[in-house]
């Protein structure tokens, strides 16, 4: 028996509080989840900041990417196998896919990204093909098997049904994802019928469908995700905890390229402050090699990195205002000048941010340039986009909705001490 | 601040509207890979390289009023069009975006000509520019089967390509 379809000689399973039960069969599947670099999205929380409001939140990316995969090993082990649309000869490559999709995300993976300029996919592809536990693990299957992996996972595998599962308007990354982040979360949003998604789900020539008696399982999968971003995933607090993440990160590198001596060295920042990181310097960080640096940086000389610090691990969020960027543009350059002349940098404490900063990819019918959209199989076997039967998708679907905030130290103007009269100033302008 | 909003809206002002979104996405891209400033973050999708952030950023520039969007109905789909407003040209001044440079400029009117088809094969093309020429050509063929670039339409594109990196190394 090949490597490839070699099965464990004892089905194994993980204990999941979404799913009840994940189930491992094949031996390429448990080799994989051993690796070092699977092990690691163990201390990579799934949400972020986003624990710092719902404290339930401290679920982990290998949490999630054990989910993935679940639901994809259901969908072809229960549903899609013995299909002719179906070529079971993927079945491994996309249970790989699955598990493995997540594999590049570092610590508080959008805030660092933001500041180094990095993006996760990237290092997921360099895991897959470079030297690494999981190449070694996946290149016993066969010499180019890693490159398929790696396609499956940047979309530009030949077989779109495959990447469909794995990416695409309703895929299992996002089921997984909107009802684990619900649960762990405690809200009441993200709920859906996952199961009766899973079985009315139909593979066709280049992508998955939906068979139309179960539009309305998908409606309320829709809504969940609509709820979901806008109640969890943009909550105005967590933006706030991550700005301060993002401004410690800018103020340490700042630190850096002027020569301060810190009295804990950024030994592990170093090559991500210079540009000359490897791979095996991104798999060293970890929420935990972060925040043991941020606990130590509150004793730094350094007056402002103490200050972000101590306000990202005490939870001393920054105060937020809804701001309207066209019609108050002006009032945010007084606001600069008004913040220096008081003593506060406003490169720090002064911080607009915007939606767009955070994709949130609601459903889109699918014009010119989107991405395929849910497609109904009707009676008569034609293919219907969602939104053009359900009035319920029409209605949130393409819908702009964007939201701006100013985020600010509101403590350090509503202290006693110096400058009172220009802090007045600003707290009255912030109103 | 808003910096790469306002660098979105100076391209779009320095090629005096832009008709498609794919065009768009496309024409970012393509000046992204020359090594222009522009942050937004692509992925592979249907039509090649595409960045949601890029079409979130546009949405956020026409509900700000920087940008005007123009929805025209073309029958069996509807192209959009994209205008810099005169609140924009403020924006990106009251932004201190530095001025285009003069090979910006170029690339983006030498774009603008293009199709939207051609611009899909060459940053497809670009997006895989890591591999060898064949290779590339090969990606090209596998996955975009069905538009069926001729040998012609790709030669062009790698001309087009080279003459736009020509002008950038020369300025």
């Amino acid at each position: 028996m090949s490597y490839a379809t070699q099965k464990l000689a004892e089905e194994k399973v993980f204990k999941d509080p979404v799913h009840r039960y994940i189930h491992v069969r094949d031996q390429v599947i448990w080799d994989l989840i051993g690796t070092r670099e699977f092990q690691r999205l163990r201390r990579i929380k799934q949400l972020g900041t986003t624990y710092l409001v719902f404290h339930g939140a401290e679920h982990s990316r290998f949490n999630h990417s054990l989910g993935v995969y679940e639901i994809v090993r259901r969908i072809i082990d229960d549903v899609f196998v013995g299909r002719p649309e179906w070529d079971e000869s993927e079945r491994l490559v996309v249970l790989c896919a699955a598990l493995l999709h997540d594999l590049g995300h570092g610590p508080f993976s959008h805030a660092f990204e933001n500041v180094f300029d990095l993006d996760h996919e990237e290092f997921t592809q360099k895991i897959l093909l470079g030297e690494t536990e999981v190449n070694e693990v996946l290149s016993r299957v066969s010499k180019g098997f890693p490159q398929k992996v790696a396609d499956v996972i940047g979309k530009t595998y030949p077989n779109k049904q495959v990447v469909s599962l794995i990416s695409s308007q309703i895929d299992a990354d996002r089921m997984d994802y909107l009802q684990r982040d619900a649960y762990f979360t405690g809200v009441s949003y993200g709920h859906f019928d996952m199961e009766r998604i899973l079985r009315v789900m139909r593979p066709r020539e280049d992508q998955v469908v939906i068979k139309s008696s179960g539009m309305h399982a998908v409606e309320d999968y829709i809504m969940s995700r609509y709820q979901m971003y806008w109640q969890v995933y943009f909550h105005p607090v967590s933006r706030s905890a991550e700005v301060i993440l993002t401004k410690i990160l800018h103020r340490a590198k700042a630190l850096s390229e002027e020569g301060y001596d810190f009295e804990t060295q950024p030994t592990h920042f170093k090559g991500f402050f210079d540009g000359t990181f490897t791979l095996k310097d991104y798999l060293a960080l970890d929420e935990g090699v972060l925040l043991t640096y941020f606990q130590t940086w509150m004793s730094e000389k350094d007056l402002i990195l103490a200050d972000l610090c101590d306000r990202f691990v005490n939870r001393k969020l920054f105060q937020y205002i809804e701001f309207d960027l066209a019609k108050d543009y002006v009032k945010m350059k007084e606001l600069e000048q008004l913040f220096k002349k008081a003593g506060i940098d406003p490169t720090y404490y002064l911080v607009f941010d915007s939606s767009s900063d955070l994709p949130y990819d609601f459903y889109r019918p699918g014009e010119e340039e989107e991405r395929i959209p849910i497609h109904l199989q009707m009676p008569n076997g034609e293919i219907h986009e969602l939104s053009r039967e359900s009035d319920i998708v029409e209605a949130i679907s393409g819908k702009r909705r964007t939201d701006h905030k100013l985020y600010f130290p509101e403590d350090f103007l509503t202290a006693d001490g110096k400058k009172k009269a220009l802090k007045k100033q600003i707290l009255e302008l912030l109103k | 601040m808003l910096e790469e909003h306002a660098k979105v809206v100076q391209f779009i002002g320095v090629a005096d509207g832009i008709t498609g979104r794919k065009k768009l996405q496309k024409m970012v891209y393509i000046a992204k890979k020359l090594q222009y400033a522009y942050k937004e973050k692509y992925e592979f999708h249907i039509y090649g390289p595409y960045s949601e952030e890029l079409t979130l950023r546009i949405e956020e520039l026409c509900n700000m009023g920087f940008l005007q969007e123009e929805r025209q109905d073309k029958g069996s789909y509807v192209q959009y069009k994209y205008q810099m407003t005169d609140a924009g040209e403020h924006f990106t001044q009251m932004a201190r975006v530095e001025e285009a440079e003069p090979s910006l400029v170029s690339c983006i009117n030498l774009m603008k000509e293009k199709s939207s088809r051609f611009l899909e094969l060459v940053s497809t093309l670009l997006y895989f520019d890591h591999l060898a020429k064949e290779d590339q050509i090969e990606k090209v063929h596998v996955l975009k089967a069905k538009l069926k670039f001729t040998a012609d339409e790709i030669d062009e594109a790698f001309t087009f390509v080279m003459n736009l990196m020509n002008q950038r190394a020369v300025q």
